[in-house]
């Protein structure tokens, strides 16, 4: 039985105007109490003062007292709406955290206690982590992709397909006595090959990631070459905070933005510098350095050539005399004044969009991709054997991947897949 | 009315393989044990065909061994003709099989129940059971004996509401010239017991005197000296040669120009035969592409003369049959001693028992064998074991061996009949098996044997044997540790590349072109004399990167099977599980979660709404 409570933020992350905290499970009751000083009327908004237990004010906020079952988890529930700045939200989150029957949610909690408690069912279930995950219209089309089962009809092609190769392997292995199936059929290995080719091709394809992570650009340069300038113009915001000092910025500052509809995740790193005698700064650059190691794009603004490979060639700070030339940038731009922020924006649409599963294309998530790689690694063993025994634990392994994608397993691990996809939260 | 009452703990109805096995099992463990019969004579006879063992069914039979049951023993005390199917593959789908003299067999299945401990051997015919407040109390013979028990075990195959068909004729009886139990078949019925009509059919038996064998090529026993039972020493009969003729056009010709006068073409015969094993007219029809079809001349035995033609099972009328007999190669001459036969008869829908093979409607009664859906002796006998040992254990008040997918076929065919039932008789294939690679033949032992011997289930000869094997064993694999170069081994002629460097001699066994054999100048102790030992050894070497991966898998299975849903789960009680799933669902009552995964037609979102609610219900 689940005794436990669970709380999370519900909202986006602060700063925002207000959070939303949830809290469901035997304790929200009690936990609202205590924060509160008294439970308000079930289901009807009310304003009401945090304490913690320290009897420190921590918000006044808006409070709702959800009895269960009629509640979207089906158990006690109460939401907090509180001022949503970082501070107040930590320090709520603190006073909740400290009492011991509850806990912080984990990644899609909120949703499994709604289906163990019969609230929707799992297709509700999978449907809503897709919504829920979809912030562009890209995503938007390839979740629909996937959603309107285009991989799951292929899955099924393969399995056809395989069944009807371990079926004459089979045959073989427990027919050897009939004279009709003493052999293996004569196209055998070619079914085996063109089958795996088909998986190949998927696994080659784009990945899910980019859509639902956005395509990494990571700027990187000196100390105050205009990183940050840039970065907060290429985001439209003043997210990176911007000094003439130099090491202004220490760590990476990541930044999720959708440029045309395509998925962005842009980072701002600390300036690279050989030698610091900061610690934090030191942390800073090697955070920076692996950054650009995982990014899809590196817009590099430091001396000409001394940036990472394939990174772009950018000649930041146009506007200011004197500035650094490059022989050959892709860009020549100007955070302050404007100047070729278009051109780089698009070209960087351009290229990302390339980069992308194509609109409507269905795309594979991690673990869908390790389960694809999973099969085509059986199919190319049972390809290089000759023990007809060891073929057809390989054609075994191939299926179970097969059912694993199509969801036919029993195991606790599907669930965990599928509402782990959730925000906290949610 | 009741001339005499006797008690037993378990009353075993039935003397075919399942009945033997059955009774021998409950008797070692020691419950006390009757045994039914029409005539005590017949117990053990072979109705069908005199082999033992076979593809997938070789794996039964040395399963049954392992638990020190009859059938292998037995075997070995009868075989004419031993032959090892898939020779050439691994030992996960070899097949051990022989050809069995049926007198032979009978005697020493008969001689092995006076072996087991406190056994009784009644005749009579089991004219209905006592029931007692819904279970199983004993049973009433025909005679108006009473017999009080604590659970029966029915193993009464086709003998149950049995129709013989041959051409247009019709007979009640399970096999020619016996009776059948009519009065206990209605009383299932009336016990309103899901029931069910299968076929199935037995070929002519043919006069070997008038065969000519110098014109078919022979097929000879196996050279190397294996044996069915662990505890054979040695093979004890001369062994024969079985030979091949085939059907061709005009075999074809003969039986298409009959084919209104078969019961399975005429409609009279409804019920489903087994798609593996068709009668030769069947073969005809649905192959019609094929201009001939082998059939195996297996001789009967050494004191007679009777000839089995495997591969021409038919209900054709008897002139028929002959005629197209006398179409083929070595038989133009040949007589023909009694017409093959269809049967039809009832078997209950398996998908009424729990696993431990008892009614879940009449606690107290199980059911092994045909009678559950199956074909097959090693079929037969292998639940015979299962529901012996089941009985014994819940008469006595002790744990059965715990036996799963992974384990051993044995499970994995009481799981698809419990879970799926059937559609046509119930046959064991290796592809049945998911975990084929660690349940293999030459393993039978490592794998049931401490299982069943922590059961109660094996005597004390088979005890010694296991523990000196046990030894050997634990040697042969020490030995294996010791490591080698690759240098060394390619010296000796290894085909070995010398870059390959240090490994233990186990690992190299992974090796292609590397065996047991080329490596036993290395081992110290040298090889076993247990040539299925070495093979046992040398294969859990070859397959280890597998049999690894695959543990992931069992821990998983298990976790799932240790979420128990048990009879009375309300499946119609789980918010959101359709009126199908939940039809589905209640018809097999599968008793684990790993076993609802099992249930045909169960989706995904089913899975999870069930698991979901095992858990809570659990907790």
């Amino acid at each position: 039985m689940m005794t436990d409570t669970i709380f999370a933020l519900s909202s986006g992350s602060p700063p925002a105007a207000i959070g939303v905290i949830r809290i469901s499970g035997p304790a929200a009751g009690p936990a609202l109490a205590a924060l509160a000083g008294r439970l308000p009327t079930p289901r009807r908004a009310t304003s009401a003062w945090l304490h913690d237990k320290a009897g420190d004010l921590l918000d006044r906020a808006l409070v709702l007292w959800l009895p269960g079952p009629a509640t979207a988890t089906g158990e006690d529930m109460t939401e907090l709406h509180c001022h949503g700045g970082r501070a107040v939200i930590a320090a709520i989150e603190m006073a909740l955290a400290v009492m011991p029957e509850l806990r912080r949610a984990t990644s899609g909690e909120f949703t499994r206690r709604a289906f163990v408690n019969g609230k929707i069912d799992l297709a509700e279930a999978e449907g809503l982590a897709d919504l829920l995950s979809a912030e562009t219209e890209l995503q938007r089309q390839s979740a629909m992709a996937m959603a309107g089962g285009d991989f799951s009809h292929t899955v099924e092609d393969w399995r056809e397909r395989l069944l009807a190769c371990s079926a004459g392997l089979e045959a073989v292995l427990d027919f050897a006595d009939e004279d009709d199936v003493a052999s293996l059929p004569a196209d055998f290995a070619d079914q085996l090959n063109s089958l795996r080719g088909g998986l190949s091709a998927w696994l080659a394809a784009p990945r899910a990631e980019l859509l639902r992570d956005g395509f990494r650009v990571v700027l990187a340069g000196p100390p105050n070459s205009g990183k940050s300038t840039l970065f907060n113009a290429l985001v439209e915001s003043e997210a990176a905070i911007v000094t003439p000092i130099a090491g202004t910025t220490r760590d990476v500052l990541n930044h999720s933005v959708a440029l045309d509809g395509v998925p962005f995740r842009f980072a701002d790193t600390a300036g690279l510098r050989g030698a610091t005698d900061d610690p934090v700064e030191a942390i800073g650059i090697e955070r920076a350095q692996a950054a650009m190691a995982e990014a899809d794009l590196v817009l590099w603004l430091g001396q000409e050539g001394e940036g990472p490979v394939r990174a772009w060639e950018i000649e930041p700070q146009i506007d200011r005399p004197g500035h650094p030339v490059k022989a050959s940038p892709r860009h020549r731009v100007s955070a302050l004044t404007g100047e070729g922020i278009i051109v780089l924006r698009s070209d960087l649409v351009e290229t990302a969009r390339a980069a992308m599963p194509r609109p409507g294309q269905a795309a594979l998530n991690a673990r869908q991709h390790r389960l694809l790689a999973e099969a085509e690694a059986a199919l190319a063993a049972a390809g290089g054997h000759g023990d007809p025994l060891l073929v057809a634990e390989n054609l075994r392994l191939a299926r179970l991947a097969f059912d694993a994608l199509l969801g036919r397993t029993t195991s606790e691990d599907m669930l965990d897949a599928l509402f782990g996809r959730f925000c906290i939260g949610k | 009315m009741a001339r005499s009452s006797t008690t037993f703990d378990i009353i075993v109805i039935g003397g075919g393989h399942a009945g033997v096995e059955a009774a021998a099992v409950a008797a070692r463990m020691g419950a006390r044990v009757a045994l039914v019969s029409f005539d005590l004579g017949a117990i053990g006879a072979m109705s069908c065909n005199p082999a033992i063992g076979g593809l997938g069914k070789g794996h039964l039979v040395r399963e049954v061994d392992a638990f020190d049951g009859l059938i292998g023993r037995a075997a070995d005390a009868a075989a004419i003709h031993y032959r090892m199917l898939n020779r050439s593959k691994g030992s996960a789908v070899q097949g051990p099989r022989i050809q069995a003299d049926r007198s032979l067999f009978k005697a020493a299945i008969q001689a092995l129940l006076r072996e087991q401990g406190d056994l009784t051997l009644v005749a009579g015919e089991a004219a209905g059971l006592a029931l007692e407040g819904g279970r199983a109390v004993g049973v009433e013979l025909a005679d108006g004996t009473s017999l009080a028990a604590r659970a029966v075990v029915l193993c009464t195959g086709t003998f149950l509401g049995g129709t013989l068909f041959r051409g247009e004729q019709r007979m009640t009886g399970g096999r020619i010239g016996e009776a059948s139990a009519q009065v206990l078949a209605r009383q299932l019925r009336e016990a309103d017991l899901p029931m069910a009509r299968l076929k199935t059919g037995t070929p002519p038996r043919l006069d070997g005197r008038s065969i000519d064998w110098a014109a078919l090529p022979e097929q000879p026993s196996d050279a190397d000296p294996w044996c069915m039972s662990a505890l054979t020493p040695e093979r004890v009969n001369p062994q024969v040669f079985c030979a091949i003729s085939r059907t061709n056009e005009r075999s074809h010709d003969v039986i298409r120009a009959n084919l209104r006068r078969s019961p399975l073409f005429s409609g009279a015969i409804g019920a489903q035969g087994p798609r593996y094993c068709p009668s030769i007219e069947d073969k005809i029809h649905r192959f019609a592409d094929r201009n001939s079809h082998q059939v195996f001349l297996e001789p009967e035995g050494l004191g007679t003369h009777l000839v089995y033609p495997n591969g021409i099972s038919t209900s054709l009328p008897a002139d028929v049959q002959l005629a197209m007999l006398r179409t083929m190669e070595g038989l133009e001459a040949v007589e023909m001693v009694v017409p093959g036969y269809a049967v039809e008869y009832d078997h209950i829908d398996p998908r009424a028992l729990r696993p431990s093979l008892e009614l879940r409607a009449i606690p107290g009664l199980y059911c092994a064998g045909q009678i559950n859906g199956t074909t097959g002796y090693e079929e037969a006998a292998a639940q015979g074991l299962v529901a012996g040992m089941h009985a014994a254990a819940e008469v006595l008040g002790r744990a059965p061996a715990p036996l799963d997918r992974a384990n051993s076929y044995m499970a994995v065919m009481i799981d698809d009949l419990t879970l799926q039932g059937v559609s046509e008789p119930y046959r064991m294939l290796t592809a049945r098996a998911e975990y084929r690679l660690r349940l293999r033949a030459n393993n039978a032992s490592t794998r049931l044997t401490p299982l069943a011997l922590d059961a109660g289930c094996v005597g004390a000869a088979r005890a010694e044997w296991f523990a000196r094997r046990s030894e050997a064993k634990a040697a042969l694999e020490g030995a294996l540790e010791s490591e080698v170069t690759a240098n060394v081994l390619a010296t000796a002629g290894l085909p070995v590349r010398t870059d390959s460097g240090r490994l233990p001699l186990r690992e190299w066994l992974r090796f292609g072109g590397v065996d047991l054999a080329g490596l036993a100048q290395f081992i110290e102790g040298g090889l076993p004399d247990d040539a299925d030992l070495a093979d046992e050894v040398a294969e859990d070497a070859a397959y280890a990167p597998y049999l690894v991966r695959q543990e992931s898998e069992l821990r998983e299975l298990r976790a799932s099977e240790a979420l128990r849903l048990g009879d009375d789960f309300a499946y119609a009680a789980i918010p959101g599980l359709s009126n199908e799933m939940v039809e589905r669902l209640t018809r097999a009552r599968p008793a684990t979660l790993a076993s609802a995964g099992r249930v045909p037609g169960v989706t995904p979102a089913a899975l999870a709404a069930l698991l979901v609610h095992a858990r809570r219900q659990a907790a």
